[in-house]
């Protein structure tokens, strides 16, 4: 059994209300019932409880790193380097029908 | 012959002392026999395996076989490999029969090797404990009660029970290094963008490597040769000089001035870990090296900085799977939102629901830059603290684990505490730095213990070199599980 405590900073510990839970479920596009969002909701205020650590440190004048490898991204020339698979592609979809993906109808 | 190396199999494949069909054979039973009770394959297709056993037969009496050409491995199930099966763990790849090679599954088949099968895994790499998989907990060898840790267990439980002769792996966050400490074994994960992420389905793309895993360093060496390479369908796969990484495998290590970090001997690490780490570092003082007392005071900061990056990073990879074009649809719905909603949420399982909604709040407005933000720019002190390090020492060493493997569902109820049990490997994706775990004993209910090996950028030669030296020293890598 880990020992470890994360320490819990009170100031910023945040809890979740069942509002925060069901805008986020939306957002990421999970359907989800009032016994799931009840449970995350307690399951996310405690990985909450764990990032808050994080909002005590003094980080002015850090520069914000998002790559381990400080490199600026390749450029390649503008040809063609992709040969057209789609019936192996479309092969593996839900449904399709002329080459075409299939969704349920969105214009009326 | 499981036991021969890498080399030695290559040797052998190519003085015709064995074919490739009869050890591709070999492997295929004993999985036969011995992964009902250990899950650690999702998918076997053992006519395409001895089918290019076959081929390999042919290149090998052509005389153009590779050190690889003929030798079975197992390939983790994150890896696309056209015409296989590709679940990444999850019911929502469930039935994606990938149309593609990966970039490490062409480099394995350009080598002429044998993919035996697709090793199981926590689903989207998202797990600890290899209990998040659709396709069933994976078991320990060494003790069927016991997680093998993950996210790559399936890997680590086959080479464990030798049911490959090597397999892959992939690191986010220590998914090839906690699970090669449970399961006693080798593995490294090496710099980030040394191998090609190209294939190898998504989970936090600045963080995920992919890496060697086996019985050995010198095995793992020779794999990463295979592996290791730029690949410009990456857009972080790095434009080096080819490297081999078994160069300095032989050298002594006189000199060798190892860096012992404080932070990773402090409260949380239990007792038998810490006796079997200090053992093995004692061992390397015999062995010429010499200790360097630092300190990485930012390390309990990379478990929130990861809880927060990794997840928001996943919850933007993950938002692919729609149920349009490919993977897991719900069968019923009434409208287009309704169907993407019900086909992720039918799809995914609770750990990655859970990490999607841990990134997508983070990355919500108004809570960026309290957030993502501020995690970067941890990030960045957390990096700065190996630079301060390297100073000093030339390799970094540290339990990998503070614990040997757990029991199953001890802590499946608890997520943080799953995520505490990351602690010592975290800070090496995040700075993107080269780790490795070997074999260096043994802890309680005699469960093997993982001594983590952190390098430089771009030192995994002499990070193999040192593991190698101590594996000649030392047996505990060649130690086996009862039954096997």
């Amino acid at each position: 059994m880990i020992t470890y405590r994360p320490y819990l900073n009170k100031e910023f510990a945040m809890s979740l209300s069942t509002q925060d839970v069901e805008k986020v479920a939306r957002l990421a596009r999970l359907a989800m019932t009032s016994t799931e969002i009840e449970t995350a909701r307690a399951q996310l205020s405690g990985i909450f409880g764990l990032i808050a650590e994080m909002q005590a440190v003094d980080t002015t004048g850090v520069a914000p790193m998002s790559h381990s490898q400080d490199l600026a991204q390749r450029l390649r020339s503008d040809v063609v380097s992709e040969s057209n698979q789609r019936e192996a592609f479309q092969a593996i979809a839900p449904q399709v029908e002329n080459g075409l993906y299939l969704v349920p109808q969105v214009i009326e | 012959m499981i036991e021969s190396s890498l080399s030695q199999m290559g040797a052998a494949l190519r003085a015709k002392k064995i074919s490739s069909v009869e050890l591709t054979q070999l492997y295929l039973d004993r999985i036969a026999q011995l992964n009902p009770a250990l899950n650690a394959y999702i998918t076997l297709r053992p006519d395409a395996s001895l089918a290019q056993a076959k081929a390999a037969d042919a290149r090998i009496a052509a005389g153009t076989a590779d050190a690889l050409t003929g030798i079975p491995f197992g390939q983790k199930d994150i890896f696309c490999a056209k015409d296989w099966l590709t679940t990444c763990g999850s019911k929502m790849l469930h039935n994606f029969v990938s149309p593609y090679d990966a970039h490490v599954i062409s480099q394995f088949n350009n080598a002429g090797a044998v993919n035996l099968g697709k090793t199981n895994m926590d689903e989207f790499a998202m797990g600890s404990s290899n209990e998040t998989s659709h396709y069933g907990i994976v078991k320990n060898p060494w003790d069927k009660a016991r997680v093998p840790g993950g996210s790559s267990g399936g890997t680590a439980s086959a080479i464990a029970s030798r049911l490959c002769a090597a397999a892959t792996g992939t690191d986010t966050g220590g998914s090839i290094r906690q699970p090669a400490a449970l399961c006693g074994i080798s593995g490294l994960k090496p710099t980030y963008g040394v191998v090609s992420r190209y294939g190898m389905i998504a989970f936090a793309s600045s963080l995920d490597q992919a890496g060697p895993m086996g019985r050995s360093a010198e095995d793992l060496a020779l794999m990463l040769n295979t592996m290791a390479g730029f690949d410009e369908r990456d857009s972080t796969s790095l434009q080096r000089d080819k490297e081999d990484y078994a160069r300095d495998l032989n050298k002594p290590l006189s000199g060798l001035r190892i860096g012992i970090p404080k932070e990773f001997f402090a409260e949380g690490l239990d007792t038998d870990v810490e006796h079997a780490v200090q053992a093995a570092i004692a061992e390397y003082q015999k062995l010429g090296a010499t200790l360097v007392d630092i300190s990485l005071p930012n390390t309990r900061l990379s478990i929130p900085v990861y809880y927060v990056l990794a997840p928001a990073e996943a919850s933007s990879n993950l938002s692919r799977f729609d149920g349009v074009r490919y993977g897991y649809r719900a069968p019923e719905y009434t409208d287009l939102a309704d169907m993407y909603e019900k086909s992720r949420a039918q799809g995914f399982g609770d750990e990655v629901k859970r990490r999607i909604m841990i990134g997508t709040y983070v990355l919500s407005h108004g809570y960026y830059d309290a957030y993502y933000l501020q995690a970067q720019k941890i990030r960045r002190l957390i990096a700065q603290d190996f630079v301060e390090a390297y100073k000093h020492c030339d390799v970094i060493m540290g339990p990998t684990s503070p614990s040997t493997a757990f029991k199953l569902g001890e802590k499946g109820d608890d997520p943080v505490q799953m995520y505490l049990s990351d602690i010592y490997t975290i800070a090496v994706n995040l700075a993107g730095l080269p780790g490795m775990s070997i074999p260096c004993g043994f802890g309680a209910n005699n469960m093997p213990v993982g001594l983590q090996i952190i390098g430089n950028y771009f030192d995994e030669a002499r990070m193999l070199n040192v593991a190698h030296q101590y594996q000649l020293a030392t047996d505990w890598h060649t130690k086996l599980p009862n039954g096997i």
